[in-house]
């Protein structure tokens, strides 16, 4: 293996590609990656679709307490986000609809939780390194033995995922009818939770509990406002997460020490921000278009009818 | 035909159609303190019924009984001949409530087929699964007028709309009995009538019994074979003709009600003025 230098990339894209894939913790970076976004991109929309931002917010937050408490017992950190993510998502999940009105109760917990894990973590000896990979993600790149968790983890969560999307969808629209129809909408909200739960633990290697969002809501939020039909927006919202992901290690490979976590999070704002500016886009052009008319109108051209006076076509806008 | 004696028709014979729904001093509570009691009413096939009464008289109480998401508290209750049962997939359901909203960017139709075989897991997928689940859909759209909006994304609709593919949503499995909470609710004077004649139409073509909670008996008098009138802890059923009059109001309600009548059948339910409650509904 070649030793790793500092190098900036040179624009020949398929020549850094290969430069940096001869590393192995850039192979094991994107191939967790891979799954993490494909992962993210398919929870996200369930979470866009229930309006549980708020739970997909919390359940971050609460890992942080799990995996600092998992480093303090010598643990892998995973299985300790992983339990302590469950544990809160069950929580969530037995609220269900209540959950969004006890924001407040939800809030003082994960406070709660936070302040444990700052605890956990400064009676361990190796504070600092630990407590910024948990918080924003690993800056050097992943174990293979996190690979590997990853897929155990990521696949068969994707199956679940696969296995109860009728049911997962059709009762996220219409819970009430949902019941009626004899659906288990509380174990259906109890899977959701579990998936995201799962969704959130693998993704925290890359990505960090606090920036946990731009990956677990942001990309559907995105990929919503693009696409009506939901195997449309769930594809939009995977490759939104792809993107982030592939290109965000790509160039924080290149740009480091900047962590690959803030690319990330940098290129699905980015998305955003473009995607919510379309619909003004789409006004100014459609203003544009109509400046010949609204000229015309104005210096009284032939064909106008001349004693009327002529609407400002801005009058609606002013 | 109808009266709140005993209903008729309980000795069901073997192979004939016994009446969609049937109760017999019907008793409802919630936590020991009863909602309604001692309801007697007989649905049969390809009726249409408006449930009527003020707020909180358990109207919405009276569709989870039927759907089997609530027990009765005493007496006796059969839908298709049986004790209700959640999950019936005879009975189409459109809720008054709905978590629809301005951000749901989910194309209506979508819900429409999903509402299809919902209870399935896995998605469908062989060429036959699709044929039938959109043939259903687009004859159920079709049917309630909703073709030319089904593509629409349902956080942009406007309530009557929403209405229509809420109905498209509950027909599409092809129900015997249909429930509808509330959906003249929000919606204009000509709105509301154009849906009460939607439904109607669908009653007729479909035979299907439908129960139609309102609060204003007016847009629906006009199509109804049956009305169950709730309030004040007592329900009484029967023709509209017979359930829309002063005595049987005041009898209801325990104070004295008065039914006054248009040239063109609309009606005014008037209360006493004097009396401590207000009836109106």
């Amino acid at each position: 293996m070649t030793s790793f230098q500092w190098v900036w990339w040179n624009w020949n894209i398929l020549e850094d590609l290969r430069y940096m894939f001869q590393f192995q913790f850039v192979q094991d970076l994107y191939a967790a990656g891979t799954l993490i976004a494909i992962l993210a991109g398919v929870v996200s929309y369930l979470v866009v679709l229930r309006r549980s931002s708020f739970a997909s917010h919390a359940l971050g937050h609460a890992g942080f307490s799990g995996a600092a408490g998992a480093v303090l017992f010598g643990i892998n950190p995973f299985y300790g986000l992983l339990v302590a993510t469950l544990a809160s998502g069950t929580g969530i999940a037995v609220l269900g609809q209540r959950a969004s009105h006890r924001d407040v109760e939800i809030g003082t917990v994960l406070a709660f939780m936070l302040a444990l894990g700052l605890l956990f973590l400064a009676f361990y000896n190796g504070y600092a390194t630990e407590a910024y990979s948990i918080l924003f993600g690993e800056i050097v790149g992943i174990s293979p033995a996190q690979v590997v968790t990853t897929f155990e983890w990521g696949i068969p969560t994707l199956v679940v995922l696969l296995v109860c999307y009728r049911q997962l969808m059709f009762a996220s629209l219409d819970e009430e009818v949902a019941d009626a129809k004899g659906m288990h909408t509380a174990l259906l909200g109890f899977v959701f939770m579990a998936t995201l739960a799962v969704a959130i633990s693998v993704a925290v290697t890359v990505i960090g509990v606090l920036l946990i969002f731009a990956l677990t809501v942001t990309p559907a939020a995105i990929a919503v406002r693009l696409a009506k039909r939901p195997w449309h927006a769930i594809l939009i919202s995977i490759g939104v997460a792809l993107l982030a992901v592939w290109a965000g290690s790509f160039i924080a490979f290149y740009e480091s020490p900047a962590p690959t976590s803030f690319f990330i999070v940098l290129i699905v704002f980015a998305i955003y921000l473009i995607v919510r500016a379309l619909p003004l886009l789409a006004r100014l052009r459609a203003w544009v278009a109509s400046a010949p008319t609204r000229r015309s109108l104005d210096s009284g051209a032939p064909g106008a009818p001349s004693s009327a006076p002529a609407t400002p076509p801005d009058s609606e806008r002013a | 035909m109808i009266s709140e004696g005993l209903p008729s028709a309980r000795i069901a014979e073997p192979g004939a159609a016994g009446p969609v729904a049937w109760a017999r001093h019907l008793t409802v509570g919630y936590r020991g303190r009863p909602v309604w009691t001692d309801a007697n009413f007989e649905i049969q096939p390809g009726e249409f019924v408006a449930v009527i009464g003020p707020n909180g008289a358990g109207k919405t109480t009276l569709f989870r009984l039927l759907l089997g998401l609530l027990h009765p508290a005493g007496g006796e209750l059969e839908v298709f001949g049986e004790a209700p049962r959640r999950g019936n997939p005879r009975i189409g359901y459109v809720p008054q409530t709905h978590l629809v909203d301005r951000d749901t960017n989910v194309e209506a139709v979508q819900l429409v087929r999903l509402a299809f075989s919902a209870n399935r897991w896995l998605p469908r997928l062989t060429p036959g699964q699709l044929r039938s689940e959109r043939q259903a859909t687009t004859a159920a759209l079709r049917s309630v007028g909703a073709s030319e909006i089904a593509s629409k994304s349902l956080g942009a609709m406007s309530g009557g709309e929403l209405q229509r593919i809420f109905l498209a949503e509950a027909l599409v499995s092809a129900p015997d009995l249909l429930l509808l909470d509330e959906p003249l609710a929000n919606l204009d004077i000509r709105r509301a009538t154009e849906l009460v004649e939607l439904v109607h139409g669908q009653v007729r073509t479909r035979n299907v019994a439908t129960l139609l909670v309102a609060h204003d008996i007016n847009p629906l008098i006009r199509h109804l074979d049956k009305v169950i009138y709730i309030a004040n802890g007592h329900v009484a059923t029967g023709l509209p003709d017979e359930v829309l009059t002063s005595e049987r109001l005041s009898d209801l309600y325990g104070v004295p009600i008065e039914v006054l009548r248009d040239s063109r059948g609309n009606l005014v339910i008037v209360g006493d003025q004097d009396a401590h409650q207000d009836p109106a509904p």
